[in-house]
């Protein structure tokens, strides 16, 4: 077969040229925040001498191992602005990248349990309305009607109490999202370098001058750390420290069934998230597991848990068979917001933090990230997610709207 | 799931432990005196290492007694479990100042047969509180 018949395939969307010995800027981490990053220094800022660096293969880590729900039905007034930037970006970049990454709306609903969640989840809707965010309140009769295969009945332990829907909220091919990104980046002219692994940085003072790799020392003005779960290994290469915690999130995807999950369905309380994949499998995802760890592996009970919860939500999914598991390594803040921003390392930047919730936000972290990098200070829109929020106490809370527990 | 070996009962699943984070995280002694980049140091900032790792576990379901316990954070091997108030066991290239002569709790691992000794390790009965001993 010649290569114009398989146009998705991977090898041919982008180059893996041979590290330069210097670029304008190095991005660390290939993954979607990476790219994303990447495309919008080239594509925003004229910046295209630059590399992004990736220890394995392109969109390995998280960028593989997430359970796809893009949405903006944040809490605060920071998240919202950059969460519903996100999502207005992810509406428009299958065409601009010309790369169609099967951004699907159909809608988030995040169920309530008990009245403190009703509470908490009507206060959101008004946020969210007020912040220009599209949500509605749904009682249980509304939400069987979305989702019929939900069970609402009241003699379960934590019956369906109504819901919060964000109709423009969805899911995302991830994998297609990544070669989208890398694929526009690579005509760009930037350089995407797998199986680079960072082993230290060159430092002047207090400023970063360069990267030693696996692969040999490439002397930069910029770097921009991209590393999700590694971030707090790199930043102690770098020489400071970060509040961060990486820990094991967990995902699994039954085999393959005819469409019988319209929406995407999310329980806080009860922890489990379901969607149903483009091809059929239906994907769910919990919490993460309460230790640290890096083994990209996480706790059976959890798996347990999470699957009585959408056996009981879900009784039809009762004989579903799992097909596999896996697990991601997320790096969680103490308020369950992302930094973005400047590091006490002059000209190193670091976007990281994102816990749980990354992959939605993409587009945005690479569009402020990118803005951060090429400027040396940041938008408007990660401003409020810096790293200096922890020392000034200008937190910002997400931990009800961040949707997994961490 | 870890096979956690509680030093008064025995291995344990993990669902009967909640997790306390990282250890021998002392209260600042003189909190009136600290600057906000001290103050957010010791309420944000822990350690994150991709290996060894002293951290607090409570055996929440069993003799509700809290312990510290080295574990490798990539492999999940438990390797130390000793009492709380006690420094950290001599066992890895991080070694905090405060360690290296006292308490080498018996070895205890995911893997171990035989339950925990205690016949060395004097658990503590009390529960002090972080920092009250550094």
């Amino acid at each position: 077969m010649s290569a114009d018949l398989l146009p998705e395939h991977p090898d041919f969307l982008w180059r893996n040229p041979e590290p330069k010995s210097s670029y304008d800027a190095v991005i660390v981490g290939g993954g979607g925040h990476g790219l994303a990053t990447a495309y919008f220094l080239a594509k925003n800022h004229g910046m295209t001498n630059i590399a992004v660096l990736e220890k394995g293969w392109l969109a390995g880590g998280n960028m593989a191992r997430n359970t796809t729900i893009i949405r903006s039905n944040y809490l605060w007034d920071e998240s919202a602005a950059i969460y519903e930037h996100a999502l207005k970006l992810w509406e428009i970049l299958p065409e601009e990248l010309e790369y169609d990454f099967l951004f699907s709306q159909r809608g988030v609903m995040n169920l309530a349990h008990t009245l403190g969640d009703v509470r908490e989840s009507i206060r959101r809707v008004g946020a969210n309305k007020l912040n220009g965010v599209d949500a509605e309140w749904l009682d249980p009769q509304q939400v069987k009607e979305l989702c019929p295969i939900l069970n609402i009945r009241d003699n379960i332990r934590y019956p369906v109490m109504g819901a919060t829907y964000q109709p423009r909220a969805g899911i995302a091919k991830h994998d297609h999202v990544a070669w989208a990104f890398a694929r526009k980046c690579d005509e760009m002219g930037v350089d995407i370098i797998q199986n680079c692994e960072v082993t230290g940085f060159l430092k002047d003072g207090d400023r970063v001058v360069g990267v030693k790799t696996n692969r040999g020392t490439i002397n930069t003005e910029k770097v921009g750390l991209c590393a999700a779960g590694h971030s707090s290994v790199l930043a102690e290469m770098a020489g400071f420290q970060l509040p961060i915690q990486s820990h094991p999130l967990q995902a699994l995807v039954s085999e393959l069934h005819e469409p019988v999950h319209p929406t995407v369905v999310m329980s806080n309380h009860v922890h489990v998230y379901v969607s149903q994949a483009h091809k059929g499998e239906l994907v769910m995802g919990a919490g993460v597991d309460s230790y640290n760890g890096y083994g990209q592996r996480g706790s059976f009970h959890v798996i347990e848990q999470q699957m009585a919860a959408a056996v009981e939500l879900f009784p039809i999914f009762a004989r579903a068979h799992v097909l596999r598991t896996w697990g991601g390594i997320v790096d969680t803040t103490l308020d369950a917001s992302p930094i973005v921003g400047l590091t006490p390392v002059e000209n190193m930047f670091v976007n990281c933090g994102w816990g749980t919730g990354g992959f939605k936000g993409t587009p945005a972290a690479g569009m402020t990230f990118a803005h951060t990098i090429a400027t040396g200070a940041p938008h408007k829109l990660n401003a409020p997610f810096s790293l200096e929020r922890f020392e000034t106490g200008a937190l910002i809370d997400e931990h009800g709207a961040a949707a997994v527990a961490h | 799931m870890l096979l956690i070996p509680c030093p008064n009962c025995g291995p344990r699943d993990e669902t009967e432990f909640h997790y306390g984070g990282q250890a021998h995280v002392p209260y600042p002694e003189n909190p009136n005196e600290l600057s906000d980049t001290e103050w957010s140091r010791y309420l944000f900032y822990r350690e994150n290492p991709k290996g060894t790792f002293a951290e607090r576990w409570v055996h929440s379901t069993g003799c509700r007694q809290w312990f510290n316990m080295l574990r490798d954070t990539v492999s999940y091997d438990i390797q130390a479990v000793y009492p709380m108030g006690t420094p950290r066991p001599d066992r890895s290239p991080r070694v905090t100042p405060e360690s290296g002569t006292a308490s080498t709790a018996p070895d205890s691992t995911t893997t171990g047969t035989a339950g925990p000794s205690t016949s060395t390790t004097s658990i503590l009965t009390t529960t002090a509180p972080e920092g009250a001993t550094k």
